[in-house]
């Protein structure tokens, strides 16, 4: 029953967190922004519905000789986890780096300081 | 069997949840909002075959599909984003040849 | 450089015996046919490209695994900051537009190996709303979507990174 519980609650904080995401991808202004939405966003919410289900795994788990099947999808589910936690940040620095080289124009807020543009004469 | 039901009405949010990747999918200005929101559904879609294998009671195999999906939406992400930084290079020179602002107004 | 030999065949096993639990676990069969082919196909693997995996290979096993635990104590520690980071980005999404203040800034660390380096980009790329651009050198350019995500790189990060990998170069010194 704890089990259970606590799947539903991991399951449903990251279907909240994917909501985040959703909406943060429509309304941000720029391209760099709405990577950021979605970058983050999805990394967090698909890790807690994964582990959510990895948990509720555990419901049917008795033994460690009779059901390591069970234990083998809990490990391969951590493996995507984990396997998300990495790839993600990679491929959005590598859309964001993509579209600096692509010269989309960030928005500055006012006042706020651009390094990149500013050095970007030294290399 | 309560727990089916609830994953049920959690895969349809997640579902719903692409539709705003989609908007941007079809409007976003530049192609590479295009792959950014292309990766969003990419991921959605590796949790969504995760929640249908619970839903069906066939995790052990649609684990395999989620994994697989998950790799090849990275490799994917990665080799379009490259490939646009390739092609975009050319198109972007001839604007410097326009007269800024500041050259039209000395003259 | 005597010494290195027996280490090197080490790191080996430690490869092979990496892959074939991989193995194990995708593949989920335990009759000597499939173990078999697993053990075959781990160990052309081993043999071609088993030098890719770890860069230093002078570290003693002791080290790597400190350096495992503090690595699994990081990664905890780095879960907890993305969850604070994704209820800032929640709250962002549903506030007006002003809420933002999207600007780049520039930040200097002085880690030393590429895995380090990596860490703390992508470390950085997932916490409180900032993304590595560009890392040129030791210098990175980070796009911040708010004042108070800018305020989260005040280096602690980077000095939890270092405290992972501190320990094995003067260990090694005070052994020798």
């Amino acid at each position: 029953m704890i089990i259970t519980i606590l799947s539903v609650l991991l399951i449903g904080a990251g279907t909240v967190f994917f909501l985040g995401a959703a909406v943060g991808l429509v309304r941000f202004p720029d391209f760099y922004t709405r990577t950021h939405a979605a970058g983050k966003g999805d990394t967090l919410s698909s890790l807690l519905v994964i582990l959510g289900y990895c948990v509720y795994q555990l419901k049917d788990f008795e033994s460690f000789g009779e059901s390591w099947p069970i234990l083998l999808v809990i490990l391969k589910l951590l493996g995507i986890s984990v396997f998300i936690l990495i790839t993600s940040p990679t491929s959005t620095h590598a859309l964001m780096d993509a579209g600096w080289e692509d010269k989309v124009e960030p928005t500055i807020q006012e006042g706020h300081p651009n390094h990149l543009n500013d050095d970007s004469g030294k290399f | 069997m309560t727990f089916e039901y609830f994953s049920i009405g959690v895969g349809l949010a997640v579902l719903i949840f692409m539709l705003p990747a989609m908007w941007r999918l079809t409007v976003g200005p530049t192609a590479l909002d295009r792959i950014v929101a292309v990766n969003v559904i990419g991921t959605k879609t590796a949790v969504l075959l995760v929640i249908i294998g619970v839903i069906f009671g066939r995790v052990e195999m649609f684990v395999d599909f989620a994994l697989a999906y998950a790799l090849l939406n990275f490799t994917g992400s990665l080799a379009a984003a490259r490939f646009l930084h390739k092609t975009k290079r050319p198109a972007v020179e001839p604007e410097k040849e326009f007269p800024t602002e500041s050259s039209r107004t000395e003259s | 450089m005597e010494e290195s030999e027996p280490k090197h065949y080490l790191y080996r096993g430690i490869v092979f015996v990496m892959l074939f639990v991989t193995w194990f676990i995708l593949s989920g069969f335990n009759d000597g046919f499939h173990l078999t082919l697993g053990i075959i196909s781990c160990g052309l693997v081993t043999w071609m490209s088993s030098d890719l995996l770890f860069e230093h290979r002078d570290a003693s096993v002791f080290a790597r695994l400190r350096q495992m635990g503090r690595l699994l104590a990081y990664l905890c520690w780095l879960v907890w900051q993305i969850f604070l980071a994704n209820l800032h980005l929640l709250k962002l999404s549903f506030s007006p537009r002003s809420a933002l203040q999207p600007h780049i800034l520039r930040y200097e660390s002085n880690l030393e190996t590429d895995f380090e380096r990596f860490l703390l980009a992508n470390s950085i790329t997932l916490t409180p709303g900032t993304v590595t651009i560009k890392i040129i050198g030791n210098m990175y350019y980070i796009h911040a979507i708010s004042d108070i995500s800018a305020q989260g790189l005040d280096g602690e990060m980077e000095r939890r990174i270092r405290h992972i990998f501190e320990t094995s170069p003067s260990r090694k010194t005070s052994e020798a």
